[in-house]
């Protein structure tokens, strides 16, 4: 299958009259070939992109850049501060990644592990625009959805370690990544099982402003998932119930056009996925997951929209993972040229250069980012490493957030009550 | 604590009713009569009045006045924000409820029958059971399934089967079986104040069926404890542990046992998990011989598990091997004949008790 090169043919875009919020996300695309970043969605008041006014093409972050007509000082997308939290965000990220494949390899990881590489500017490009309260759900490929929600490196590095100081002691694991405080709800292994659960935080809010008159609680959930999900029946579900009772959710397909092995186009009958959301009542947007400024301007309007209590949106990001589908997966069925057209669109070298090119910082303070970042890393792994495994009496505990349902023992005490219980040594 | 109290109180008011009509007009406190659904629906009604966490949801639960008219009244009491009319979306209203129990709503999630539930069960097991535990005590998920389970009359095998083994697997889940009213009221309110997933397993038939309640069980404080079995008629010759109609059954065959000699006991299993493995064993050293009745699947069943428990802790105790009433091993046929030999019956029971005890060869 061949894929159109970045800068694929664009249709002229029919909405840039439509300034209202709403409307610009219900563009229709026109059939044009899925493939590369075909148009998309309203083109905002950025003359950073000013190209599209004439042409209508949206254009990946490098190209911009490149063709950008000289005038005056350009209106920036980002300040400063902004691109550099989001290009420290997006290295955090990958340095993570690199070093868990490494880690893995050296068999201090083990199980399944999901690496994010390649994707990052959506996980950035979202959950940096999101207040702690926010929460996120995401799947198996979790790692950086945790760090980007602000779960600190070392934490989720010993979780994956196994080790009792991990985000959750230990007994959750690369793919079950779970921090109350940081609102991030998990970490499924199940595709698709973290959908409902999602659109039932989302739930919570409206539930929290509604009925429990908690007034200005206007909390969104992020539902993460990818290609493969969309095919099951679960995300149609909840695409009805969100629509129905207009809840405060986006839901955001990371399409990387691969589910392990089984291409996106082999298993979808529409491979559009975007064109769900209209079906259902919600906006659905397609935006190129490889630029996080496109992202972060989609998902802008997208979280604003569901504050405002509007309702839920589906944004399809194209992107795509530069690893296997997991450390295990060997990866043959994928066509080489594909990854290093891909590659060639890596959002943090796109960054980068954005970032040096409209002079918002300096080569060497994004250096400087960089080895911050690894030596974040490398801390993240020596704590990990010098932690402990968790104790044999940890094996019980956690089950019930009530103890006494591990039932009534010989002795006709609760189970829990005896003082032999989390030593591992009472009989269950 | 106070439930064992009232528990305890309570058992000493029944026992006194059971033996004769006369007695019952001494003692005030049990005149009243309640039937489960009453019992369910008021117990509903009185912990979302008292908490405005609690929501609804489920398919026909709000303008039907629900399926099986369990939350008749509610949505007209509590508006359509706390009772949830739902698509037909298993999957997804369990997955939302359990979500919003991530945040500390507590919701009752109604299904149609238990067997619609193997649509959501994997929200059940691995996004509420396990929760706890994968995120180390952060997020606790304090929901309860709820609906009816087991065989009804005549609705075919895709409708009838029991489910209580399965959920009972799980670590991480409570799974209770009430069977009558007081049952039904306490187990209900308990699960609904439980901070961990409860799946609260119903019987249809028993929800037109009335008993006796007192005033204890009426308060709107009323609670039983999780995890504790309760004895229902006390015995010493062969004990019988069962759970939801099988105990009205038990209790029945306990009655043609007594003309026979046979004093039983019967223990209303009320909790399957955690089991209480310590009445069953009291109760089996004090008699020496068990019968084990469940409506379900013989293989892998709760009569499995009791009889390993039993043999595990009071082997020496025991005078005859256990013996284990299940219902067929066979999907649930429709024909009325058929459907009757494959759910056991009082006199299955009761041949069971009386092969236990040697007194007659099956």
């Amino acid at each position: 299958m061949a894929f159109s090169a970045a800068t694929a043919n664009f249709n002229p875009l029919n909405t840039p009259s439509l300034r209202s919020h709403d409307n610009h996300l219900v563009t229709s695309v026109s059939p044009s070939p899925f493939f590369g970043s075909t148009a998309k969605l309203r083109l905002s008041s950025s003359p950073k992109f000013n190209v599209h006014r004439r042409s209508g093409s949206v254009v990946a972050v490098s190209e911009a850049v490149k063709e950008k007509k000289p005038k005056s000082t350009p209106n920036l997308l980002i300040t400063k501060e902004e691109g550099l939290e989001l290009y420290e965000d997006m290295v955090l990220g990958r340095a993570f990644e690199d070093m868990c494949a490494q880690m893995y390899y050296r068999g201090k990881m083990f199980g399944f592990v999901h690496l994010y590489n390649g994707q990052e500017a959506v996980s950035t490009g979202f959950i940096k625009l999101l207040k702690q309260q926010d929460s996120v759900v995401s799947t198996y490929r979790d790692h950086v959805h945790a760090l980007s929600k602000g779960v600190p490196a070392r934490a989720v590095m010993s979780e994956l370690f196994g080790k009792t100081t991990g985000c959750c002691r230990g007994q959750g694991g690369s793919m079950h990544m779970f921090s109350r405080e940081h609102n991030l709800l998990g970490g499924f292994a199940f595709i698709g099982e973290g959908i409902p659960v999602a659109t039932g935080a989302a739930f919570t809010s409206k539930y929290k402003r509604e009925v429990l008159k908690e007034v200005d609680c206007d909390h969104v959930t992020l539902a993460f998932f990818g290609d493969g999900t969309c095919n099951n029946g679960q995300f149609y579900e909840c695409l009805n119930m969100a629509a129905l009772w207009k809840l405060p959710i986006v839901f955001v397909v990371e399409n990387n056009l691969w589910a392990i092995g089984m291409s996106h186009l082999r298993s979808t009958s529409d491979p559009q996925i975007y064109k769900k959301g209209p079906a259902f009542g919600m906006p659905g947007v397609h935006v190129d997951g490889m630029d996080v400024l496109k992202v972060r301007e989609v998902a802008k309007e997208a979280i604003s929209r569901a504050r405002r209590g509007e309702g839920p949106t589906l944004v399809e990001c194209e992107t795509y993972r530069f690893r296997g589908h997991s450390l295990a997966d060997p990866d043959e069925l994928r066509d080489p040229a594909e990854k290093s057209r891909y590659t060639a669109r890596d959002p943090i070298t796109a960054l980068k250069k954005y970032i040096i090119e409209s002079n918002l910082a300096s080569e060497a303070e994004l250096k400087a980012i960089d080895k911050k970042i690894d030596e974040v890393v490398e801390d993240a792994v020596e704590f990990a490493d010098e932690s402990p495994v968790p104790p044999r009496s940890q094996l019980l505990e956690n089950v019930f957030a009530d103890p006494k349902g591990f039932g009534i023992g010989p002795d006709g005490r609760y189970r829990c009550e005896d003082p032999k219980f989390t030593q591992g040594t009472a009989h269950v | 604590m106070l439930g064992i109290v009232r528990q305890k109180m309570l058992e000493q008011s029944l026992k006194k009713i059971r033996p004769a009509v006369a007695v019952l007009r001494s003692y005030s406190s049990a005149a009243k009569q309640m039937n489960v659904r009453e019992a369910l629906n008021s117990a509903l009604n009185e912990e979302m009045s008292a908490d405005s966490k609690v929501f609804l949801i489920g398919e026909e639960v709000g303008e039907y006045q629900g399926a099986y008219k369990i939350t008749k009244g509610l949505l007209d009491k509590y508006g359509t924000e706390r009772v949830l009319d739902t698509p037909i979306t298993e999957a997804g209203f369990a997955g939302i409820a359990v979500g919003a129990a991530y945040y500390g709503l507590k919701p009752v999630v109604e299904f149609m029958t238990f067997n619609f539930s193997m649509q959501a069960i994997d929200h059940i097991i691995n996004s509420a059971a396990k929760s706890n535990y994968m995120s180390a005590g952060q997020i606790s998920v304090p929901i309860v399934f709820r609906g009816p389970n087991g065989a009804a009359a005549g609705v075919g095998a895709q409708h009838s089967q029991c489910y209580a083994a399965w959920y009972a697997t799980c670590p991480g889940l409570k799974v209770l079986t009430p069977y009558n009213s007081e049952d039904a009221r306490g187990l209900l309110k308990a699960a609904i104040r439980d901070p961990d997933p409860v799946v609260f397993l119903e019987n249809e038939l028993l929800y037109g069926e009335s008993f006796p309640i007192s005033n204890e069980v009426l308060d709107s404080s009323f609670c039983l404890p999780i995890g504790k079995a309760k004895i229902e008629r006390k015995g010493k010759h062969v004990t019988i542990a069962a759970y939801s109609k099988m105990v009205g059954y038990s209790l029945k065959a306990a009655e043609i046992l007594e003309k026979d000699g046979i004093d039983a006991e019967v223990i209303n299993l009320r909790s399957i998990r955690p089991l209480d493995r310590s009445t069953i064993n009291d109760s089996v050293r004090k008699t020496n011989r068990l019968v084990t009745v469940e409506e379900a699947f013989p293989q892998h069943g709760v009569g499995a598990e009791i009889c390993a428990c039993v043999v595990e802790e009071s082997f020496a105790y025991l005078d005859a091997p256990v013996e284990r009433i299940a219902g067929a091993d066979v999907p649930m046929p429709y024909a009325a004949n058929l459907e009757r030999m494959a759910v056991p019956q009082v006199e299955d029971i009761v041949r069971a008790a009386k092969r236990a005890c040697y007194r007659s060869v099956p």
